[in-house]
């Protein structure tokens, strides 16, 4: 086990040797130390490695992830998993604003709630909160799926694309042209396994399916008073 | 039969046929025009400005004889790896979506040839370009369409983009008729739909955010390549010393002439300043931070020339980019196809409905037959040519003020024609001393 403390060592050293790791790298669990809300943690990876970030990291930890399962026991600042493409990340504590925001693949779990915008833009990501999210979640969603736990904030959705949303609790209000959709069988497989890869002790059964009512997809000046 | 003298039909200046015929539309459509392109209406520009020359005082330097540089370092500041261009133009930011594949092709061929750099644009970075363009910059917009690690770490240089000339504060739209199966896949969107650009980033606001953004970018790509700042001529002054503090390399100015794909039309005419007026504003904001020529200045918006590429250095950039210009030059809205643009309800140099992908010259679509029509080799010797002349035009203006390189063109080498185009440059109006707005005026 490799572990870096971020109070002797300088972002740059860190970042540059976790991203050094090649696909076989033999050096495949790291712990680093004493993150004290640093911005840019672990970001950039590209190898099959375990990262666990003791304590609670700034903006944008693990940002564009390619392949690494990046842990943080504390809370994430804004935008964690940014652009994520592939590979795992869990935040055992709360995340800020844009957690996930434009991600492409990958599985982000936030154990705690997430703030306003999470899964903003989301191109395929899917994100698993156990807790609640704020307001303007999923805003401009395009693909991937967003299960919420707990409750979901005003304007859940909005302008959405083809982003499957899934909710247990109470959704304060839709966005543009979001809508509950039933949930079929093959909603229920996906979710299913979501959960079960987000360690979520949850009935699939107990969430409603939200996704695009499809009618701001070509604009047309009758649907102007949507926005 | 009456002989009553008649007056001629006097058409009206407030409502001229053209506001009529908007009008009409307007009635008839319920919505907004859309179309490509710029700022139409005439605002002062590079045409106000000329060029003093030699005299007594300043001895110039023989054409074709003796050595007038145009070289270029680009990302100076912090990148490990700046940018050295040989020409001092650089091929603005267009988007394989709006412009078709071989558009782009020829784009990056064209540039390659005369030295310089192109850059990506919404919708991500396509291979065929990565391998045509020596040189490519990778735009980093709101959307984040195709944005990857990979590519990032593949490009030259990184350009945020935070505003465009023709839209400050606007996102863009790509409608349906030219997402076609491979733009959708590359934006991961569905096929036909109209395809909105967020208007600002998502996941950071405001210049201190920016600053922890490009800390990340540049960690994802180790420090090596320069991060530019793409802004519209809104506020240029605040909104270059905000993009120099939030660190960037080098700093990308578009005024309101410069084009875009497709917004509408009073977004476009209506909002943003013209690139004349931003110049001396964001320059003076390098100055005052001390990091002028530290941080580098590229203007855009209606650079049509070497003439207008040695007003824009002489005013304090150190380069310009070019969009429009070079989609002329690879052949759109070329005379030759005057029966098309009849049918379209246009004219050659005045068509702007890119955005409904039915380009004769086969550059602003994605319709497989109108792209045939366009050949990127043939295309990318244009605009090498193109490119080539405006670099020997600039040459010959520096060397006619006497200047060994055309970065040491300067404020003091112009006059305005126009007490607008002296206040906005900060030049004497000709036959004066007087600079509108200094001096107590």
């Amino acid at each position: 086990m490799q572990t870096i403390d971020l109070a002797k060592t300088p972002l740059r050293e860190l970042n540059q040797a976790l991203q050094a790791q090649a696909e076989q790298t033999n050096q495949t669990e790291w712990v680093i130390e004493n993150p004290k809300g640093g911005h840019a943690i672990a970001v950039g990876l590209d190898a099959p490695i375990e990262v666990t970030v003791k304590g609670s990291t700034g903006y944008y930890c693990a940002g564009m992830n390619q392949q690494a399962t990046i842990k943080v026991t504390g809370s994430a600042g804004p935008g964690v998993a940014e652009n994520m493409m592939s590979g795992t990340v869990i935040i055992d504590g709360d995340a800020s604003q844009y957690a996930g925001a434009t991600g492409q693949g990958g599985l982000l779990v936030i154990k705690g709630n997430a703030s306003s915008r999470c899964g903003i833009s989301m191109k395929g990501i899917d994100i698993v909160v156990h807790g609640n999210i704020g307001h303007m979640s999923a805003f401009m969603a395009q693909s991937g799926n967003l299960v919420v736990l707990g409750d979901a904030g005003d304007a859940l959705g909005d302008s959405l694309y083809e982003a499957r949303l899934f909710v247990r609790g109470k959704v304060k209000s839709l966005g543009a042209d979001c809508i509950e959709k039933e949930m079929r069988p093959e909603h229920v497989e996906i979710l299913k396994d979501l959960l079960e890869r987000a360690g979520a002790d949850a009935d699939p059964s107990e969430f409603k399916r939200y996704g695009s009512a499809r009618k701001l997809y070509n604009f047309h000046v009758d649907h102007a008073g949507a926005y | 039969m009456d002989k009553t003298p008649q007056t001629l039909p006097r058409e009206s200046y407030t409502y001229s046929a053209s506001i009529n015929s908007e009008i009409r539309r307007a009635a008839d459509t319920g919505i907004y025009d859309i179309r490509g392109g710029g700022a139409k209406r005439k605002v002062p520009s590079f045409d106000d400005l000329l060029f003093l020359g030699a005299s007594i005082s300043r001895y110039p330097l023989e054409g074709y004889r003796e050595r007038c540089d145009t070289s270029v370092t680009l990302g100076t500041r912090f990148a490990k790896k700046p940018i050295e261009l040989k020409i001092p133009v650089t091929i603005a930011g267009m988007s394989f979506g709006a412009l078709s594949g071989p558009a782009k092709e020829a784009l990056g061929r064209g540039a390659t040839l005369a030295g310089t750099s192109t850059t990506t644009g919404d919708g991500g970075m396509t291979n065929e370009e990565r391998g045509h363009s020596e040189k490519l910059v990778y735009q980093y917009l709101p959307s984040r369409y195709g944005m990857n690690p990979n590519d990032l770490r593949r490009a030259d240089a990184i350009e945020i983009v935070v505003g465009q000339g023709a839209k400050p504060g606007g996102g863009g739209m790509l409608l349906g008729q030219k997402i076609t199966e491979r733009v959708a896949r590359m934006r991961n969107l569905p096929i036909g739909i109209d395809q909105r650009s967020a208007c600002r980033h998502p996941d950071w606001t405001g210049p201190d955010d920016l600053e922890i953004k490009i800390l990340e970018i540049r960690e994802i790509t180790n420090w090596e390549k320069p991060i530019y700042i793409k802004i519209g001529g809104a506020r240029p002054y605040y909104d270059t010393a905000l993009a120099v503090k939030a660190g960037a390399d080098v700093v990308v100015l578009d005024g309101m002439q410069g084009g875009t794909a497709a917004t509408q039309d009073v977004f476009i005419e209506h909002v943003g300043q013209p690139t004349l007026a931003c110049i001396r504003p964001a320059v003076k904001a390098l100055q005052d931070l001390g990091m002028h020529r530290k941080v580098q200045l590229v203007v855009s918006g209606g650079i049509r020339s070497g003439a207008d590429v040695a007003k824009a250095l002489a005013l304090g950039a150190d380069a310009v980019a070019i969009g429009t210009a070079a989609l002329i030059a690879l052949g759109e809205n070329d005379p030759k196809w005057a029966a098309e643009y009849d049918t379209l309800g246009t004219t050659a140099d005045a068509y702007d409905d890119w955005h409904e992908g039915k380009d004769p010259a086969g550059i602003t679509t994605q319709d497989p037959e109108l792209m045939k029509r366009f050949d990127p080799i043939e295309g990318a010797r244009k605009l090498r040519n193109f490119l080539a002349v405006m670099t020997l035009e600039c040459q010959t203006i520096a060397r006619a003020c006497g200047k060994s390189h055309v970065h040491n063109l300067e404020p003091e080498d112009l006059c305005s024609l126009t007490l607008e185009a002296a206040a906005m440059a900060g030049v004497p109006l000709a036959g004066t001393s007087w600079i509108p707005g200094q001096g107590g005026f």
